[in-house]
């Protein structure tokens, strides 16, 4: 069902030009492992099937894996200084985009929401 | 060659309204319950980590096991060909779906993820009786609905027995399977036993046909319709034999329990030692809900229409015990580990487990009791559950021929 | 859209995350948490669990001490099981039980945690399949699938698992959990899996009480195989057939 919505979004959205005045974030590295429209197309869907691999089968590549893009997208302690973003307060990297959309997220009911 | 008509409820009078009020607001607070317990987690309820299932669940099991029992009315005529019962059948099947659907609202709504009910859906483990019972209980639905669909339409009337027949079979697998919920755990003590599908069918029976009763009163005397002693004379030992059949299963589990040294433990918790489940096995669901309800209903002394209230009434106040013990005494002997041992931990080890019912979990068994009941009342509102009479002269076979109807 | 991961990063943090990588793919002498070290050579990432392995325990229950929780305290610091006071309702991994002979008088002391058992009767219940046995024998809990119906903590022989009944913060992040799913111990499969040991066993040999031992029951060189040859071990309610990972002796 959210896989649905979110594709609604991403087909409707596509093109929205969101300023990121929202989150001047300081990720680290030079870009993220995939380009960013494939990402915001596809982030779902390989955070979905690299979950499954990594609980059933013990599978831990860091490519796709979440703690891998909490790593570069929210850091515990960011290179800047600055304090590390939270859910709640909508400065998260990932509420960036969730919370404009409308797309409540899940996954940070159990996940730490904040890379090492 | 239907002689007796079936007229929608006229739904013009206060009273009706102001029932569906009161329902609907018993319905609201169930689903405000649900809505703290799913924000603020079951940290609010009584529940915890020794029991684990709690009240909601037995308010759940209480009406899923009626459901099925429900339709035994519907079923005594389309299977066992007995023309009198014809005409209450589809009350029966509308009382079967509405006591289930109020009885899996309470189960879902209960889950710690209920927004996770669609992978529960799509995600099926087929070792699970869980899993088969998801199939049973929304297949049940879709087969009463073509069951009545057979039963008010007259062209369609001849193959209602063929229907009522697979619902039977149908039914009876379900309540197996919501029996086997419990018979399936081999590593509690008051469970793994093969009895606990038999006797969970004929608590569907007793539950049920207690739950018809009362309704079918309720509605042909708030809508001032005949209801003849032809039909409640035989509902009454019907409901009669019903409870004489869940105490002999009920018998039988506990002389065979006790003859086996392994579950003396468990036996001496429910029948002696258990506090509050000793108090609701002896005087709830023995005395009130099956020796009382006997005599009411089968002593001449007692043959009036209060009378058969009262027992069905009980037979409900002693059904709810019996399950409260089934799951929440289940679950408050500890399990054992170390036999003849004493045990102790920080994780309740060793010790009878307490649990004290919260309100959340009482207004959300409530609520699931309110779906039903708006179900019940809101159904003949809108089709033709009810025949416009049920006085004698209108029911007796002898006075009318029997037919496919 | 702007790029939004301009060159701002340090080289402080670039080197650091190289470095976290290759520790843990090299298998070197990396700490990967304080404390840990490499029992074996770790799986590569990309390889998954091997139905060769079947991980397992030992729990020595003479060598336990009846006043020491040192196991407990691992595995609640370890996994962030910050208790609420709560005691009804807090997660309980692994705890431990005092048992008394009332005939004898004598006592014993032992952890009780998830058996890991061969025959999980927890998985055969769950009805999404979120309980479920990984290959190498881990019972573990998928909590993307888990909805929540606690008919496994009904199941468990062993009262292993604990409900969560509150929202939870501040999660490790090799350990997510949150309300409205069910957990238990995991045999610390991330650590494992990175060829370590379970922080439990690593506490009580730090106590050098040295009571709990972990390894792979398929391997009859490991040093949980010699010793289950050695010593006189049994499953704890083995009438069950469900041939725990975990064996006892001295009880």
């Amino acid at each position: 069902m959210l896989l649905a919505a979110l594709l609604l979004m991403v087909g409707v959205g596509g093109s929205f030009a969101h300023d990121d005045e929202k989150h001047e974030h300081t990720a680290l590295g030079e870009q993220c492992v995939e380009d960013e429209d494939f990402m915001r197309r596809n982030h779902m869907a390989l955070l979905k099937h690299q979950r499954d691999e990594t609980v059933h089968d013990g599978l831990r590549t860091k490519k796709y894996s979440l703690r891998g893009c909490l790593n570069c997208h929210a850091p515990a302690h960011p290179s800047d200084g600055s304090q590390p973003a939270s859910i709640e307060s909508g400065e998260h990297f990932c509420a960036g985009c969730h919370v404009y959309v409308a797309v409540k997220l899940d996954c940070f009911e159990c996940h730490a929401e904040l890379g090492e | 060659m239907k002689t007796l008509p079936n007229v929608e409820l006229k739904g013009d009078s206060l009273g009706f309204w102001l029932v569906v009020g009161g329902l609907g607001l018993v319905v609201l607070g169930g689903l405000g319950a649900a809505w703290m317990m799913e924000h603020h987690g079951h940290v609010i309820t009584g529940m915890n980590n020794q029991i684990v299932w709690g009240l909601p669940h037995v308010f759940a099991v209480f009406l899923i096991v009626a459901a099925s029992g429900a339709l035994n009315v519907a079923s005594i005529g389309s299977v066992f060909g007995r023309t009198v019962y014809k005409p209450l059948a589809p009350l029966s099947a509308l009382l079967a779906v509405a006591l289930l659907i109020g009885g899996l609202a309470v189960l879902v709504l209960d889950l710690g993820r209920p927004e996770r009910l669609i992978v529960a859906m799509t995600h099926y483990n087929f070792k699970s009786i869980f899993a088969w019972n998801i199939f049973l209980y929304v297949g049940f639905l879709a087969v009463v609905a073509v069951y009545l669909w057979m039963m008010m339409e007259r062209r369609m009337n001849r193959l209602s027995t063929p229907v009522g027949v697979f619902a039977f079979v149908w039914r009876l697998v379900l309540t197996t399977g919501t029996g086997s919920i419990f018979g399936f755990l081999v590593a509690r003590e008051a469970y793994d036993a093969a009895i606990m599908a038999p006797l969970f069918i004929a608590m569907s029976f007793s539950f049920g046909l207690a739950i018809f009763i009362l309704v079918l009163m309720a509605h042909y005397g708030a809508s001032n319709r005949p209801l003849g002693d032809a039909v409640m004379g035989r509902l009454r030992r019907l409901l009669g034999i019903f409870v004489a059949a869940v105490l002999y299963f009920v018998a039988v589990q506990h002389v065979t329990n006790l003859y086996a040294a392994e579950h003396g433990g468990v036996e001496a918790f429910i029948l002696r030692d258990g506090g509050v489940y000793t108090s609701l096995f002896w005087i709830g669901q023995v005395l009130l809900g099956g020796v009382v309800p006997l005599v009411l209903l089968f002593s001449s002394a007692t043959a009036g229409r209060s009378a058969t209230m009262l027992a069905a009434a009980l037979v409900i106040v002693g059904g709810f015990a019996q399950i409260f013990i089934i799951i929440i005494g289940g679950q408050a002997y500890p399990l054992v580990l170390f036999p003849g041992m004493e045990v102790s931990s920080s994780f309740g080890d060793g010790i009878a487990a307490s649990y004290t019912p919260s309100l959340p979990e009482v207004m959300l068994g409530l609520g699931g009791i309110a779906l039903a009941g708006l179900i019940v009342v809101l159904g003949p509102l809108v089709l033709r559950f009810l025949p416009i009479s049920l006085s004698d002269e209108r029911v007796d076979p002898h006075t009318k021929s029997a037919s496919g109807a | 859209m702007k790029n939004r991961c301009p060159e701002t990063n340090s080289h402080r943090d670039d080197l650091a995350r190289r470095k976290f990588l290759a520790g843990v793919v090299g298998g070197g002498a990396v700490m990967l948490a304080p404390g840990v070290t490499l029992h074996a050579v770790a799986r590569p990432l990309d390889a998954p669990a091997s139905g060769g392995i079947r991980w397992g325990m030992l729990v020595e229950a003479g060598k336990c001490d009846s006043n020491c929780t040192g196991c407990v305290d691992a595995c609640n610091t370890e996994h962030g099981l910050t208790g609420n006071d709560r005691p009804a309702t807090d997660a309980q991994w692994i705890r431990k039980v005092d048992v008394h002979d009332p005939k004898s008088g004598k006592d014993t002391s032992l952890p009780m945690m998830c058996q890991h058992c061969a025959e999980p009767p927890c998985v055969d219940v769950c009805p999404t399949g979120a309980s479920f046995k990984r290959a190498d024998g881990i019972v573990l809990v998928d909590k993307h699938s888990c909805i929540g119906c606690r008919y496994c903590m009904m199941a468990c022989p062993y009262k292993a698992r604990s409900f969560i009944h509150e929202p939870l913060h501040d999660q490790k992040p090799w350990a997510p959990r949150g309300k409205g799913t069910v957990e238990s111990c995991t045999f610390c499969v991330h650590r494992v899996d990175a060829g370590g040991t379970p922080a439990c066993v690593e506490a009580c040999d730090k106590k050098q009480k040295g009571a709990l031992t972990f390894g792979d029951l398929n391997d009859p060189g490991s040093d949980i195989s010699k010793k289950i040859e050695q010593l006189q071990t049994r499953h704890i309610r083995a009438d069950l057939g469900l041939d725990p990972g975990v064996r006892y002796s001295g009880i």
